[in-house]
């Protein structure tokens, strides 16, 4: 297993996601003779994980089963241990997509943080690319090279534990593409501008505030960046259900309205009186928003850095 | 360390036959460079002889004759400087005389050789309330006339962010409407990356198909499922790939998929249509987009109807045809090779078909533990998509999506969203394959079963709750 290149089989030593069911899930690394409990019962790794196929149904000690996937930076980022707040992938695809990475990129990255998108990029940019991610904080840059070991994508980062602001990515003429996720961006952009190849490349820059997004224009208009655009992107999700809409009783009337009737091409399904407090009904499958969704996570702006 | 960075300016340089973007403005063209070709951008004929040699990302300004000429870098800085400005608007009046030089008068400025900035300080000098505007109103009125009047293009390398742009700007029917960053969800819900094995079936002119090349970067093999009589990549060309791409890159037919699962696909099969088949790569080179490199296609087809119509070339385009069906058996073998483990390590549908039938039949050719992902203009036939699959089992996380995007303004103390936006990018469909043996076997009652229950009590109690509110 490697977060930047599948394989078929569980082997110790891997990190795999246990899905238990509707967004239920949990990250275990897999160590022969260790168990992890889930609300089923324990799962003994050396006989229940090693060996078995991914996507393959594990039965617990209590009888309930679970799902061994393979972990993708997407289940990472829906699993991984909070140190900070993350970027989800929403974000993430945005930003993959718009500093245009693909196999081979250099990328520089600050802040690490929790490693959500760090991973993201890897997956992305490997088998020959490199990321160089600065995070100044000491124990979440120690905590996010050991994920990046224990994900086998060790050999394609580097983790600094600098202060961008003030340090730098600790590399220069070297990036394809630069992202920013800290508190001041527009103090890190001259950093940022010395990082990028003489050709050029894209930059990125993640706030949740627009005056941090206001000052970050400010400067990298005075730097020189070219296609400054700011968006905001959201995902909105679609709930599938069937609902069962009772249908109005206008009364007995020869010749009058029958609301049955009234549906177009309504539904195969139609629910008798009995079953819905006297009234006939006729369920119909859509989807609905939840109740409650991310309004907002950040905004997001890119600029093309010219060639020198 | 030199060396690396003169190495890599050799490949920043234009050269004849690159796919390239042109880009005036918000406005994106896809063409491939070819000396002595009219290419027509923005109602502007133009030739691409000056780009070539020169670095991509360079600007180049139109003469009069449409050559491209290499723009000096400093004309950025903002030469007309506003000296004068109202504090509003209440003494603008809009009754169509402000502008003293009537739309002869500029079509003469402009055949007297006069450069777009030369134009558009002659049209401040003229007009009679250019200083009672606000500063603000001046800067937007010198932005407007500048769109209009001067004729800078940057040619550009193209990406996926560049095509994706450029197709949901000028013609988002060609990609059924799938916008960027609906894209960008494709290709990370679908945890497309180097070295892996991904299906790949689209009806959105090859830019799908391009995208997930590009991520792939030439590592593992991408197999794209085609409907008809031959797959269509105008979009993927205009990437511009180097060649070992291409090599990754293999086809089957929609209509071989059945034979393909039931294990009966006979390739030495002869095609109903088999007269036709040597034409497949013309036929999808000539349905290329005309922001495409279309010539080509065309021109290669014309040169190839010369040939016959000369005396003893009937022999060559008959071993050529023999050529070309046997290549074609190759590629059809090593698609089925492909796909023969039934392991791919991902599948991506984006369509104008119906997403149902695609997604139950192609997800069959998926290893357990892989992500899909559907794209569909519309909502509904997504919906049915996750009833089958929830009835069917064997995919789990499955989730309907759309993504919602707002651009902004940002300018000193006039921040806000702009004043339009999209109404909508489309709907993705993603999930994670599992193992089906156990649902499939034995444990069918319970697995499809147990699940089953529980959702059906919760669509009660929901539906309930919602009468009832």
């Amino acid at each position: 297993m490697s977060f930047v290149k599948y394989s078929e089989f569980v082997q110790e030593g891997d990190v795999v996601i246990i899905f238990i069911g509707h967004d239920s899930m949990m990250p275990i690394k897999v160590e022969s003779g260790a168990q992890t409990q889930t609300r089923y019962g324990a799962i003994r790794h050396s006989s229940d994980l090693i060996g078995q196929k991914f996507g393959s149904k594990v039965t617990c000690s209590k009888g309930g089963w679970v799902y061994v996937l393979h972990p993708t930076p997407e289940l990472w980022t829906v699993n991984l241990p909070h140190r900070t707040q993350i970027l989800y992938t929403t974000d993430i695809a945005n930003i993959t997509l718009m500093l245009d990475l693909k196999p081979g990129s250099i990328v520089c990255e600050s802040g690490t943080g929790s490693g959500s998108l760090s991973h993201a990029i890897l997956r992305t940019i490997a088998p020959s690319g490199h990321l160089h991610t600065v995070e100044f904080h000491a124990q979440r840059a120690e905590k996010a090279a050991q994920e990046f070991r224990d994900h086998k994508v060790a050999h394609m980062v580097t983790v600094r534990n600098q202060d961008v602001c003030k340090e730098g990515f600790g590399v220069v003429g070297i990036a394809d593409a630069v992202f920013l996720d800290i508190p001041s961006p527009w103090e890190a952009i001259t950093h940022a501008k010395r990082a990028f190849k003489r050709k050029g490349g894209r930059l990125c820059s993640f706030s949740p505030c627009i005056e941090q997004v206001q000052r970050t224009c400010e400067v990298l208009l005075d730097q020189g960046f070219q296609e400054i655009h700011t968006l905001e992107v959201l995902q909105r999700m679609h709930d599938v259900r069937s609902v069962t809409l009772p249908l109005p009783d206008f009364g007995s009337e020869e010749g009058g309205l029958d609301s049955a009737k009234m549906i177009f091409d309504p539904p195969s399904e139609e629910v008798p009186s009995s079953a819905n407090a006297g009234y006939p009904a006729v369920i119909c499958r859509t989807a609905t928003p939840p109740r409650e969704m991310a309004g907002h996570t950040g905004y997001l702006t890119f600029a093309s850095k010219p060639r020198d | 360390m030199a060396d690396a960075v003169v190495e890599t300016d050799v490949e920043c340089r234009i050269s004849e036959g690159d796919y390239v973007v042109l880009k005036r403005g918000d406005v994106y063209k896809s063409v491939q460079i070819d000396k002595k070709k009219k290419v027509i951008f923005e109602k502007q004929w133009i030739f691409l002889d000056g780009a070539v040699g020169e670095l991509y990302g360079s600007t180049f300004e139109v003469d009069a004759g449409g050559k491209l000429g290499l723009r000096k870098a400093s004309n950025t800085g903002n030469s007309t400087e506003t000296k004068e400005a109202g504090l509003d608007n209440r003494h603008i009046v809009d009754d169509g005389k402000s502008q003293k030089l009537t739309r002869d008068d500029i079509e003469s400025l402009k055949e007297q050789g006069l450069k777009g900035q030369e134009i558009i300080q002659q049209l401040i000098d003229n007009s009679t309330t250019f200083r009672d505007k606000t500063e603000f109103a001046q800067e937007k009125y010198i932005k407007k006339k500048k769109k209009k009047y001067e004729s800078h293009i940057t040619v550009l390398k193209p990406s996926t962010r560049i095509l994706a742009m450029m197709y949901h700007g000028r013609e988002p029917g060609k990609v059924c409407h799938l916008r960027y960053d609906t894209l960008a969800q494709l290709l990370t819900l679908g945890n497309i990356h180097a070295g892996s094995k991904i299906i790949v079936f689209e009806t959105c002119a090859g830019l799908v198909l391009g995208s997930v090349m590009e991520r792939m970067g030439g590592y593992g093999s991408v197999i794209q499922m085609y409907p008809g009589r031959g797959p269509v990549r105008a979009a993927m060309e205009s990437f511009g790939f180097p060649s070992h791409f291409h090599d990754t890159l293999h086809e089957f037919p929609l209509c071989k998929v059945n034979a393909m699962l039931s294990g009966t696909l006979n390739l030495d099969e002869k095609d109903p249509d088999g007269q036709s088949d040597g034409r497949l790569g013309e036929q999808s080179a000539s349905s290329r987009l005309s922001s495409g490199g279309s010539k080509e296609g065309s021109s290669e087809s014309q040169s190839m109807e010369v040939c016959t119509q000369q005396a003893r070339a009937k022999e060559v385009v008959q071993t050529e045809k023999l050529v070309k069906i046997e290549e074609k058996r190759r590629r059809l073998a090593a698609a089925a090779a492909l796909l023969e483990g039934r392991n791919a390590d991902g599948l991506v549908i984006a369509s104008r078909f119906h997403p149902c039938p695609l997604l139950l039949g192609l997800l069959k050719f998926v290893a357990p533990s892989r992500p899909f992902v559907v794209y569909c203009q519309y909502r509904e036939p997504l919906i049915e998509c996750y009833t089958k699959l929830r009835e069917q089992g064997g995919a789990i996380n499955i989730r309907l999506t759309d993504t919602w995007v707002r651009h902004y303004q940002v300018l000193p103390n006039r921040t806000h969203p702009m004043l339009l936006m999209s109404g909508g990018g489309g709907y993705v469909l993603s999930g994670i394959t599992v193992s089906a043996e156990t649902v499939t076997l034995g444990a069918r009652q319970n697995a499809a079963g147990e699940p089953a229950a529980k959702r059906i009590k919760r669509d009660e109690i929901t539906s309930t709750s919602n009468s009832s509110a």
